[in-house]
């Protein structure tokens, strides 16, 4: 198989300014990576400041309704509040390994963002952040974490001023400053070696799951569900479950206000093979490739792609990628308020939503494992909105 | 033999971008006639959503252009126009999806029949070249390399298996006019010469005359893509004798060094 891909999926589609660095990046990834001296700084990292592991939790109200057993992956219980934070330690990390001094990123909801400028507080690094203005009005508490942090925040005007225009703002930055900038991106999309680097710094939430779910049950999961946006809290929550067939695994992505409208970000459901932001992956696109301008409630989600290897999953069938409403989405994070008294991500409420719709015709013995990627607290505004309510924060 | 190839030489060679249909198409059709008076190659950009090589210039081109609903066939249906009337060689400049999702074979067989002789794709790198050039060469188009100051030791292979010219990316970041160009361009086209006698092109950032014959004295020939965007931003319709004045000075500079 060709460097960088999985299966006929994700490649190096950058300019030619930008392939010394992803080589260089691949060089780190193989050296710097896998070395003890990085490995148990890194390891101690997640312990000590993220608080990992975090903690698998069964839902006993949740359970009793639902009719079979429903646990939650604690994701939302990291320092900062999401699983971003194993991705940009790592990358974080890596970047000082590699002698750099600068982070940039794109962010959607703004947790990515915090996550970076986070570690770039932490590490001693430079940290500018590029965000949609869309999104920084839909997110403002997080834009106001980030600048806290120490970073610069740029409102991205470009396009549809959300995720992907932040993305190919961002390249556009770090094609102007590779020497001493590492691009931390912040999922599992975007060229070679990204895809894989940030799966292998997400994959601890499966090595986690395994083995809570051994230590406590003894025997794996029936299914395993998180929400899709490029992909990285449900690869993560994937991998170590890939090669056992008896574990579903399936991806939530937001069909905004549904599949059959133009509002909506459901890449695997209405996209098709594309070439774009460094990867060959399925987009969201007109008839002539130019990228549709998606919509989603979820800023994390409103993404108009899918990372490589969720799309090599479709094709062969080893995941499912099913689309959930914002009204769904709504219901699942005033549900899951309510009933277990966890105030999820509006990104994560995606995967919960499936789940309350798996119900019917799930057995009583079945064990469902639900990622709870983040917490709600920077929702809340936009969800009162939504609801028709006005919050000052 | 390619006829872009032999468009450089043998004096220096100017190569005048444009993004098809900023502001409309019929716009676009005379500044290609008017420009074929002046330039050696013409680069017509078929616009992206999303150029992630482009600065704000060339993305607001594209931005007006895609406003105005132009589509990749109408793009085509311009090419067999223009060849109707003029014989300037021409190379497509647009993004790996356009041409990806349109199909590739598809559109490059499309694209050599409406009468283009190159295609550059910025975002395809000498690594995933293998999607589209061997298709290019099926069908007698020339897929353009670009080289950067990056580069380095990654010239050499890439400008072996080049065709039609080598694109020299000037500077760092993106399309746009800069003030200055600080990157050792010279020691850039000497590495490409070793390996082939394919030409060097330099681009990004060249703006003025003064510019334009301090490049071409370095390299085989010049780019020049926001400078002439520029112009058509401000005049819009009404830019065909502004580019064509600004086009005439570029090739009197060029031809100063040749
Ligand atoms: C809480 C949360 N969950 C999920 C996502 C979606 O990203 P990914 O699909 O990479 O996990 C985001 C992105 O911002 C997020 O903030």
């Amino acid at each position: 198989m060709k460097k960088g891909y999985y299966g006929d999926f994700g490649g190096q589609f950058v300019p030619e300014l930008l392939m010394p660095p992803l080589l260089e990046l691949e060089e780190a990834m193989r050296t710097i990576v896998p070395s003890p001296g990085f490995q148990n700084e890194l390891n101690a990292l997640l312990a000590d400041y993220v608080g990992r592991p975090s903690p698998l939790y069964r839902c006993p109200n949740l359970s009793k309704e639902l009719g079979f057993d429903l646990w939650l992956k604690r994701e939302d219980l990291n320092h900062t509040g999401a699983h971003k934070i194993n991705n940009t330690m790592g990358q974080g990390l890596l970047t000082k390994y590699m002698g750099k001094s600068v982070l940039l990123a794109e962010t959607g909801a703004g947790q990515h963002g915090v996550a970076t400028a986070t570690a770039a507080a932490l590490m001693g690094l430079d940290c500018e952040i590029f965000m949609g203005q869309e999104d920084m009005r839909r997110q403002a508490l997080n834009v106001y974490k980030m600048r806290l942090l120490g970073a610069r925040v740029h409102s991205v005007t470009s396009g549809t001023a959300t995720l992907k225009d932040a993305v190919s703002e961002t390249m556009r930055e770090w094609t102007g400053r590779i020497a001493d900038t590492h691009y931390v991106l912040g999922s599992v999309m975007g060229p070679h070696p990204f895809p894989t680097i940030v799966r292998d710094f997400q994959a601890v939430i499966s090595q986690e799951i395994r083995e809570q779910m051994l230590g406590q049950e003894g025997r794996l999961p029936d299914a395993v569900l998180a929400c899709v946006g490029g992909g990285s809290n449900a690869i993560g929550a994937f991998y170590h479950f890939i090669g056992d067939a008896s574990v579903r695994l399936i991806g939530c992505e937001a069909a905004g206000r549904g599949v059959d409208t133009p509002e909506t970000a459901a890449t695997i459901a209405t996209g098709k093979p594309g070439i774009f932001h460094g990867m060959k992956s399925y987009f969201c696109q007109d008839q002539y490739g130019q990228i549709a301008p998606v919509y989603s409630i979820s800023a994390g989600l409103d993404y108009p792609g899918i990372g490589p290897e969720h799309a090599q999953l479709h094709d062969t069938g080893r995941a499912q990628y099913v689309a959930i409403t914002d009204d769904e989405a709504v219901e699942a994070f005033e549900y899951l308020s309510r009933t277990e008294g966890i105030i999820p991500a509006i990104e994560s409420a995606h995967a919960l939503a499936y789940a309350r719709k798996l119900a019917p015709e799930m057995p009583r013995d079945k064990i469902i494992v639900v990622v709870v990627s983040g917490r709600g607290d920077k929702d809340c505004a936009a969800i009162a909105r939504y609801r028709g309510e006005e919050l000052s924060e | 033999m390619s006829k872009i190839k032999n468009a450089f030489g043998p004096g220096k060679a100017f190569v005048a971008f444009l993004t098809c249909g900023d502001p409309d198409l019929d716009t676009t059709e005379k500044l290609v006639l008017s420009l074929a008076a002046h330039a050696d190659v013409i680069e017509l950009g078929i616009p992206f959503s999303d150029p992630t090589a482009e600065g704000p210039t060339i993305q607001g081109a594209n931005l007006r252009a895609l406003s105005g609903g132009v589509t990749t066939d109408q793009i085509f249906e311009l090419v067999r126009r223009i060849r109707k009337q003029t014989a300037v060689p021409l190379a497509f400049m647009t993004y790996a999806n356009v041409v990806f999702s349109y199909g590739t074979e598809r559109f490059i067989k499309t694209a050599a029949q409406a009468g283009m002789d190159g295609l550059i794709l910025p975002d395809v790198p000498f690594e995933e070249k293998e999607e589209f050039a061997p298709v290019c060469r099926a069908y007698g188009l020339d897929f353009i390399s670009l080289i950067a100051p990056t580069s380095r030791q990654r010239i050499a292979r890439i400008a072996k298996e080049a065709e039609g010219f080598v694109y020299c990316v000037s500077s760092l970041g993106v399309t746009g006019v800069r003030s200055q160009i600080t990157s050792d361009i010279g020691a850039m086209v000497r590495q490409v010469r070793e390996v082939t006698d394919v030409p060097a092109a330099v681009g990004f950032g060249i703006s003025t005359p003064a510019q334009a014959a301090d490049m071409a004295a370095k390299a085989d020939g010049v780019i020049l893509g926001s400078a002439i965007v520029k112009l058509v931003e401000r005049y819009g319709r009404d830019a065909v004798p502004h580019v064509a004045e600004f086009a005439q000075k570029i090739k009197d500079a060029v031809r100063s060094v040749s």
